[in-house]
Order: C-alpha cells, then structure tokens, then sequence
C-alpha cells in the first residue's frame, strides 16, 4: 500500500522554555494530516540536525522565543548542510522582530510566522511548498 | 531526490538508511527493491520489543536502558542500538503526533544510536504494518539490538510478539485490579515484566497481584514443552518433530524508578538472560521461523486481496451489494459469490 504522509519535525532550538507555540503548531499539523515529530524543549541545532536526519522529515519548524533567533537560525541551517539535508523546508515562528526576517530568509529560511498567525496559513504553505501544482 | 545506494546503508551511511526507511514505510517501488536487496544482510540483531499500557512509562525506560547499554567497559565494545517508536494515527484526520523522542533526550548525539519515529497509520495491534521491515533495514544496517516501543497498549495488542525475541511489558501501580492481570492478552505475552513507578503506592501491590498471575500458569510456565530439534529416533530421516521437555522461561517481575535510572541494570540483565535462554533452547530459530511465515502469510493475504480487486466486476460487486442490502444473500454468500 503507497502512501505518502508529510513529516515535519518541531523543535525548540536554545534555552526559553516557552512551548506553548511549538505544541499549537504541533497540533494543527497533525489535525492536517501530518505526521508531526516533537522533540521538547532546549534543543541545540546539532540535536535537531541529528532528529531531522533520523526521521528524514519533509519540513522543519523552529519555534523561538528567547530573541536569540539571529544566532541559532544560522547555526540549525549550518548543520543542516553539514548532515546533507539541503533539501528540508525550514520555517521559523515566535518573536521575531521584522528588521531580522530578511537576514533570516536569507539564510534559507522559507518563511518566518509572528504571534497571532493563523495555524491554517502555515499548514497552506507546507502543502502549496510540497506540492506547487496541487490547489 | 538522489537514488538510495543499499551498500552505503550496509556501511553505516544514516542519510541513506533514513531515505530508506521512508521509502519502505510508504511502500514504494524503491522501498521494496531495497527490502529485497537488504534482506539477506539481516537475521543478527536481537529484537527487543517494549509494550505496556500508555503512560507506564515505556520511553523513559527505553531511554535509561539503552543509554546504560552503551556504556559498557573497554572489553565489550558498546553494542549499536536502534529504537523504532510507534505512536498512533488519528484515525479522523491521518495525522500524528510523534512525541517518543522527547524522553529520548539524553540518547541525542550517540552516533551509535538512531531513533525513528513511526505512525501506526491505520494498522491495528500496536505496531505498524511495516515495522517489521524497518526492523530488516535496520538489522542490515549492523544495528546489534532494535528496540520496538509500540503504541501504548491495552489489552489485545499483542503484534508485537509476532516481532520481538524479547517482549517486555510495562506495567505501573494503580491501574487495574487483579481480575485486569488474569484476563488473556498482553500480560501472556511478557517473557519479562516490569513494574515500572516503583516508588508509586501501590507498586508492591502491583507486582504481587502480577507475581500471583504467573503462579496461576505455572503449570503451563514453568515446564515449557516445545517444538524441539530432536528426530524421532524410529523415523530416521523423517522431518518430524516431537515435543521434548524443556527447562522454561520463568517469567520475571523487575521494579524500577525509569525517571531515575533505578532498576534498569536489572532489567538489562534479564534481557540478555532471555537472549541466551532463547538460543541454547533453539527457541531462537523457531522465532524467526514463525516470525518470517507470518510475514509471508501476510504479505501473500495482500496480494491476493489486490489481484482480487483489479480482476473485480465493478457491477456484479454493485448488485450483489444490493442483495445484500436487501437481505436476499447472506455476507457468507455474496463473498463466495465474489471470489
């Protein structure tokens, strides 16, 4: 039996221990339909290449809320290359102040989500990002 | 996406191995052909199942163990260790929420571990349907133990017997009487059993009413008469075997604290004393026997069921529906109607 399911890994890089965000993300991805991996709190980015890597995920969401996003984004991305998961779709959502966002996207980022976003306009961009010529 | 190189799995190459096990879950083309090409690599790994009911504390435990399994002395090399975590799919919206890795922590950044994360997609007992090939591809990866965490499980989830050398059930106090221990299911599948929250009231409890439950199948238990190895001596040549009497498996009770650590170098300790138990009883062969005839029978009941579907009449399928609506055929007859 074939069946594709979008994996997506959500992790808590550094040291806030904040995770309402990441669980409410958590929980309208999975209500989409996919198969979403937790990983808890004060991650560091080689942990979170290392689960991304095991669990050969589709889409990784980084939820910050310390204000160290403009150190840690760059070394998760870092390690990303470094492990050969190029391929990974990495969003980020929490506090970011919109001066950094482009230095973010920059940095490969594909899309970054502040406080109030709708879950369903994230869940809309991992569908449209995975399949572009589906609705 | 790159093609996956079967020999870079065999080396060690986890990038490939994680592909892989993708491949093989969503049951693609390339997922099989790998199946195939890694299968003759595999049969070396001790398979360890870990099962109880949800909360009992199944990952913590998994997490003390293997992280003191790969701490062993200079002498024994550590061995390498694989966890499959099976979590359960929503069975409205096909979703899952994956969370086994949160009490993996301490284990993040042991190159000799890999831990992946498994939906049950659908499949009922407790693990998914193609766990026992992440069990291949991963024993063909030179993995020395596979530890399978099934979903949290009741009563009658029991699959992963079929899989396992080695099942252990987690129970923990306070969750049921002793009438819960005497009923059939998951409890019979233990070859070891753990009272996990030892230092919950109610923990002595717990291991008395389980102890209780064993003694109760003693009869049964404690001499194990088994399909053996032995021909009979006055059919020579004939492969026809008799039951021979056996020491048995005493099946233990262990207490732990897993949120400690405590209990668990016991815990290891009866795991290799099934181990060994297993293949000085032959019973280790006979396993992986019945393991691989169930996995064929299984596989050959899907393929029937396909071939079954494509050559369907689509309108007699509609119209025998109808009767049956109608109560003018029993299920038993429209199904032989339709074969």
């Amino acid at each position: 039996m074939t069946q594709r399911k979008v994996r997506v890994l959500i992790a808590k890089p550094g040291l806030d221990g904040h995770d309402r965000g990441a669980k409410v993300i958590a929980r309208a991805l999975r209500d989409a339909g996919m198969e979403v991996i937790y990983t808890g709190l004060r991650q560091t980015p080689e942990m979170i290449a290392e689960a991304a890597l095991q669990e050969n995920v589709d889409v990784l969401g980084l939820s910050i809320l310390s204000g160290a996003h403009n150190a840690l984004v760059p070394a998760v991305m870092e390690k990303l290359l470094e492990y050969g998961l190029d391929d990974v779709r990495v969003f980020v959502g929490g506090i970011i102040p919109q001066k950094d966002i482009p230095r973010l996207l920059d940095k490969g980022v594909s899309a970054v989500y502040g406080p109030g976003t709708n879950t369903q306009i994230v869940v809309a961009d991992i569908k449209d990002s995975l399949h572009p010529q589906s609705n | 996406m790159p093609q996956i190189d079967p020999d870079a799995i065999r080396q060690g190459d986890r990038l490939n191995l994680s592909r892989a096990l993708t491949a093989v879950e969503n049951g693609t083309p390339e997922g099989q052909k790998l199946e195939s090409a890694l299968f003759p690599y595999s049969g070396h790994a001790h398979l360890i199942g870990m099962t109880g009911a949800p909360g009992t504390g199944k990952s913590t435990l998994v997490n003390q163990l293997v992280k003191l399994l790969r701490q062993t002395n200079d002498e024994n090399p550590a061995p390498k260790i694989a966890i499959i975590a099976v979590d359960p799919t929503s069975p409205f919206t096909g979703g899952a929420l994956l969370g086994d890795r949160i009490r993996m922590q301490a284990l993040a950044g042991d190159k000799g571990v890999f831990i992946r994360s498994m939906a049950s997609r659908g499949t009922l007992g407790g693990i998914a349907q193609n766990t026992a090939a992440f069990a291949t591809i991963l024993d063909s990866a030179g993995f020395d133990i596979i530890l399978v965490e099934t979903i949290g499980a009741g009563q009658a989830e029991v699959e992963i017997s079929r899989l396992a050398h080695t099942v252990v059930v987690v129970d923990a106090p306070g969750l049921g009487d002793g009438i819960q221990a005497i009923k059939a299911g998951i409890l019979e599948i233990a070859d070891i059993l753990v009272v996990n929250k030892a230092d919950r009231p109610g923990a002595d409890n717990t291991a008395n009413t389980l102890q209780a439950m064993l003694e109760m199948g003693q009869n049964s238990q404690g001499k194990l008469f088994t399909l053996g190895k032995h021909l009979r001596d006055d059919l020579p040549g004939e492969a026809f075997y008799v039951p021979i009497e056996q020491p048995g498996w005493k099946t233990p009770i262990l207490k732990t604290i897993a949120s400690e650590g405590k209990g668990v170098e016991g815990l290891i300790n009866a795991i290799q004393c099934h181990r060994s138990f297993l293949v000085t009883s032959c019973l280790w062969e006979q396993k992986e026997t019945q393991r691989l005839r169930y996995a064929l029978e299984a596989l050959i009941k899907d393929k029937l069921v396909h071939r079954w579907q494509q050559n369907l009449d689509e309108d007699k399928f509609e119209s025998v529906i109808a009767d049956l609506i109608q109560r003018k055929i029993s299920p038993i007859d429209a199904a032989s109607e339709l074969m």
